[in-house]
């Protein structure tokens, strides 16, 4: 499951960075693979829609909601984490 | 070129049903903004906005126009009475065909929309009222005051987004000053405080869910507004020559366009708007005393702002009083710059000051006199009002004392 969760993450930001999943690491960062702040904006509705969660987010304060966006492989434990705990 | 003066100005918003009861709350530092009441609203995660309580249409329209007018027609109206009242014109024969409306907003009849889309996709109904079309369009509230008022002249609506009024009062300003009229009905409204309108907001994750603080470092969002504001601009001469009472001289305006993004800010784009009204108004920057901010609250904005602002004043940036006064009456969207102006002519004619309040802890990329909290009493002699759109579209007004 966490496997699935890690490849539809990073297949919605390979997408809106217009790159291949394969051509993306855990260790890169958003500005890295070239998304701005209005591509995380998607990005996340991307990722509620996809695994029915609620993203606390603000883009005027983005460490706001614990939600850590500082590399793919952060995001990626972030929704995680949230998918766990808004599962029930 | 000819000179373009204000001669009457009318408002409703959350701070108040008129422009006394608006400069009054402006003055003690007053905030508009509340918990939202509408259908769904606890779909919403975005739950406060300044909107105006205990509105009841009935008091000041009957049946009839209440099934034609939208919200953001109704004040629209509601504002242009009383501005119109106070100039003391009316409008007949030659000088009708010499007046015309200008007015910004962004939604129009948002509201309209909204209701009836419930109404098909949600009630699963499948006719609506048939005023819908003209209730909603954008240019409504305009039509409706020329309607009112026998205004004959150029008459139009400008929609672009935030910076709508600011547009449409420089629209307003060009067209007496060129010639093409002797008096115009401008300003702006927005009514865009329901389930959609809110909604749409929510997606783009720049809102506040608990309050409006502009260039307070713990800010963290907009907050949406609704209202109008009209004012009747009127050739210098045609004002002189009847005896009316000046509020103001509007005496410049620049528009330009970031040409960047969509939804950032640029420094560049806002400071060359803010030169360029200085320079069309033949004002210095060492002349003009306050400068009512764009200042939504949210990061970006708020610090490029200040940055647009350093680098058009130059030294004189850390003499003038710059405030945001979304922090109590909000986001008016299309009709902000209109109510912001009421704050502009207060400055000028009475010597107030209006303050930024919700203003908490310093921010060093806001570190310009934003008179936080509180008025403040100080003469003045020129004012400016900032608009800046998402879509990177700028438009400053300059203001002189009568």
């Amino acid at each position: 499951m966490s496997d699935s969760i890690k490849d539809r993450v990073i297949a919605i930001l390979a997408e809106q960075a217009m790159l291949e999943p394969g051509d993306i690491s855990p260790e890169q960062s958003l500005e890295d693979l070239g998304i701005d702040s209005l591509g995380l904006v998607e990005s996340i509705f991307a990722i509620e829609e996809a695994f029915d969660i609620s993203v606390p987010f603000n883009a005027n304060d983005p460490t706001e909601g614990d939600f850590d966006i500082s590399s793919v492989d952060a995001i990626i434990r972030a929704v995680q984490g949230l998918v766990a705990t808004q599962a029930a | 070129m000819r000179r373009v003066v204000i001669t009457g100005q009318g408002t409703i918003n959350a701070l108040g049903r008129n422009v006394p009861e608006t400069l009054a709350a402006m003055r003690d530092g007053r905030c508009g903004i509340s918990d939202l009441e509408f259908q769904d609203v606890e779909r919403l995660s975005i739950r406060i906005g300044a909107q105006i309580k205990g509105y009841e249409p009935e008091a000041s329209f009957n049946r009839q126009q209440i099934a034609l007018y939208d919200r953001f027609t109704q004040f629209t109206l509601l504002a242009a009475r009383e501005a119109i009242g106070q100039s003391g014109l009316s409008f007949s024969g030659e000088l009708a065909t010499r007046s015309g409306v200008v007015l910004g907003t962004s939604g129009g009849g948002m509201n309209t929309l909204d209701e009836n889309y419930r109404t098909v996709y949600e009630d699963g109904k499948n006719r609506v009222h048939p005023f819908v079309v003209p209730k909603l369009m954008n240019n409504a509230a305009a039509s409706h005051v020329s309607m009112e008022w026998n205004l004959k002249g150029p008459s139009f609506t400008v929609a672009t987004a935030c910076a709508s009024s600011n547009h449409a009062m420089g629209q307003a300003m060009q067209m007496i000053r060129g010639g093409m009229a002797d008096v115009m009905i401008t300003g702006g409204s927005e009514a865009m405080l329901c389930f959609g309108g809110i909604k749409a907001w929510e997606g783009l994750r720049v809102m506040s869910k608990d309050g409006c603080r502009p260039f307070s470092a713990n800010r963290n969002g907009m907050v949406q507004g609704e209202g109008a504001a009209v004012f009747v601009f009127e050739d210098y001469d045609h004002a002189r020559a009847r005896g009316a009472e000046i509020l103001a001289e509007v005496v410049g305006f620049s528009m330009t366009s970031d040409a960047a993004d969509i939804v950032m800010p640029s420094k560049q784009g806002a400071s060359r708007a803010i030169v360029g009204a200085m320079r069309d108004a033949g004002l210095n920057p060492e002349d003009v005393g306050y400068v009512n901010a764009h200042g939504t609250g949210t990061t970006a904005n708020d610090k490029t702002e200040c940055a647009a602002v350093a680098d058009a004043f130059g030294h004189h940036a850390d003499d003038l009083m710059i405030s945001s006064t979304k922090s109590m009456h909000g986001h008016l969207i299309g009709g902000t710059g209109a109510v912001e102006l009421l704050a502009c002519i207060m400055a000028l004619r009475d010597g107030v000051i209006a303050p930024t309040i919700g203003y908490e802890e310093p921010d060093p990329e806001c570190a310009l006199d934003v008179v936080p909290n509180v008025a403040r009493d100080v003469k003045v002699e020129a004012a400016l009002s900032n608009a800046f759109a998402f879509g990177g579209l700028n438009a400053v007004l300059a203001l002189r004392a009568a």
